[in-house]
């Protein structure tokens, strides 16, 4: 209970720090220019190493064979590719992987 | 600041509500989607609606449940935390003009800069007449409650009902799949995503699993560093007077 309350402290603080640090830090100067630069960058890295890392774990050599997974994501980015709505891709994207789930 | 203030909230509203409906619609189903999975992994149900007002940010809530479930230590959670949402740093860096005059709203305006909300605010215009910071403030409070409405019915039918949630936890690697969809949208430069692959492909290597997400973004900055000379372009941005205001930048 107590670990639960400082998980969601902390969360909520780093949070909340992340989404701050550029009005901390550079409400009154220009951010140097490596740091332009990064963060320019920084979120087609993130993005890829996240989606990497959901994948990283899974066993392709054992049946469904990452299937149902590596569907499910092509759905996901072709819809989003096609429609780019937030909620068709994510929704049609969890509901086909839980029925490969059930029926692979 | 004229005539008819309630009138003008009203208009202020309805404005804020149109612009945020693709939200609504978002917010609501990903949040019912997170408290279906919080409580499928043993959470008690009040947990998503206390993440939902305090943290508010989606897929660090995901990824908070599978931290917490798996009995991740409070720097580690502090630290992934950290690296997820990173991203919401890059989203201050372009409002820095446009929250500067919000006065009293800064606080929440930046507390609320999701990645939904960053994408409504850089696209609408507040109505003829009305004052930007409230219209924003509105834009923003509006997206959280329906989080918040989201993330509590997703919890409660999830306690009440007997349902089989196996799985929507993919909610979480499609909301990342959409991301990354979004950036190669907005980013068209292949360097930064093989940069990514080739850093990943080296933590598997040389990472314990636990350290791979710090490990593998470290290397892809390092690499990035390296690229930088090839990403950028410009040899040496002239460095522009340093101002007490960073004018034209953020546009």
């Amino acid at each position: 209970m107590t670990r639960l309350f400082a998980v969601v402290v902390i969360m909520a603080l780093v949070t909340y720090f992340t989404r701050a640090v550029p009005f901390l830090f550079f409400s009154n100067k220009k951010p140097p220019a490596f740091l332009d630069y990064l963060q320019r960058y920084i979120p087609p890295v993130v993005m890829t190493i996240l989606v990497f890392a959901s994948y990283k774990d899974i066993e392709f050599t054992q049946a469904p064979f990452g299937i149902p997974a590596a569907a499910a994501g092509v759905l996901t980015a072709l819809l989003h590719f096609w429609k780019r709505n937030v909620l068709v891709s994510i929704v049609g994207g969890t509901a086909v992987y839980m029925v490969l789930i059930r029926v692979l | 600041m004229e005539s008819s203030p309630s009138g003008k909230r009203r208009i202020l509203l309805a404005a804020a509500f149109r612009a945020s409906i693709p939200v609504l619609l978002g917010y609501t189903t990903l949040g019912l989607a997170f408290g279906f999975t919080l409580v499928a992994a043993g959470l008690p149900w009040w947990m998503s609606p206390l993440m939902a007002v305090f943290i508010y940010a989606g897929a660090a809530q995901f990824m908070g449940i599978g931290l917490i479930t798996g009995g991740a230590g409070l720097f580690e959670i502090a630290l992934l935390t950290l690296l997820l949402n990173a991203r919401h740093a890059v989203y201050g860096l372009s409002m820095l003009e446009q929250f500067k005059k919000a006065g009293t709203w800064k606080p929440y305006l930046i507390f609320g800069l999701t990645d939904e909300t960053y994408g409504l605010l850089t696209t609408v215009k507040p109505p003829a007449h009305i004052e930007q910071a409230g219209f924003y403030a509105a834009v923003t409070a509006l997206n959280q409650s329906y989080w918040v409405v989201g993330c509590t019915v997703g919890s409660l039918l999830g306690s009440a009902l007997a349902f089989d949630a196996r799985g929507m936890d993919f909610a979480l690697t499609a909301l990342f799949i959409v991301l990354l969809v979004e950036q190669m949208r907005a980013v068209r430069r292949f360097e930064p995503y093989m940069a990514a692959i080739a850093a990943c492909a080296l933590a598997l290597f040389i990472a314990a699993p636990r350290d791979f997400l710090l490990v593998a973004l470290l290397c892809a900055i390092g690499f990035l560093a390296l690229l930088r000379t090839r990403l950028d372009g410009r040899k040496s941005v002239p460095a522009s007077p340093q101002g007490p205001q960073g004018e034209g930048e953020a546009q």
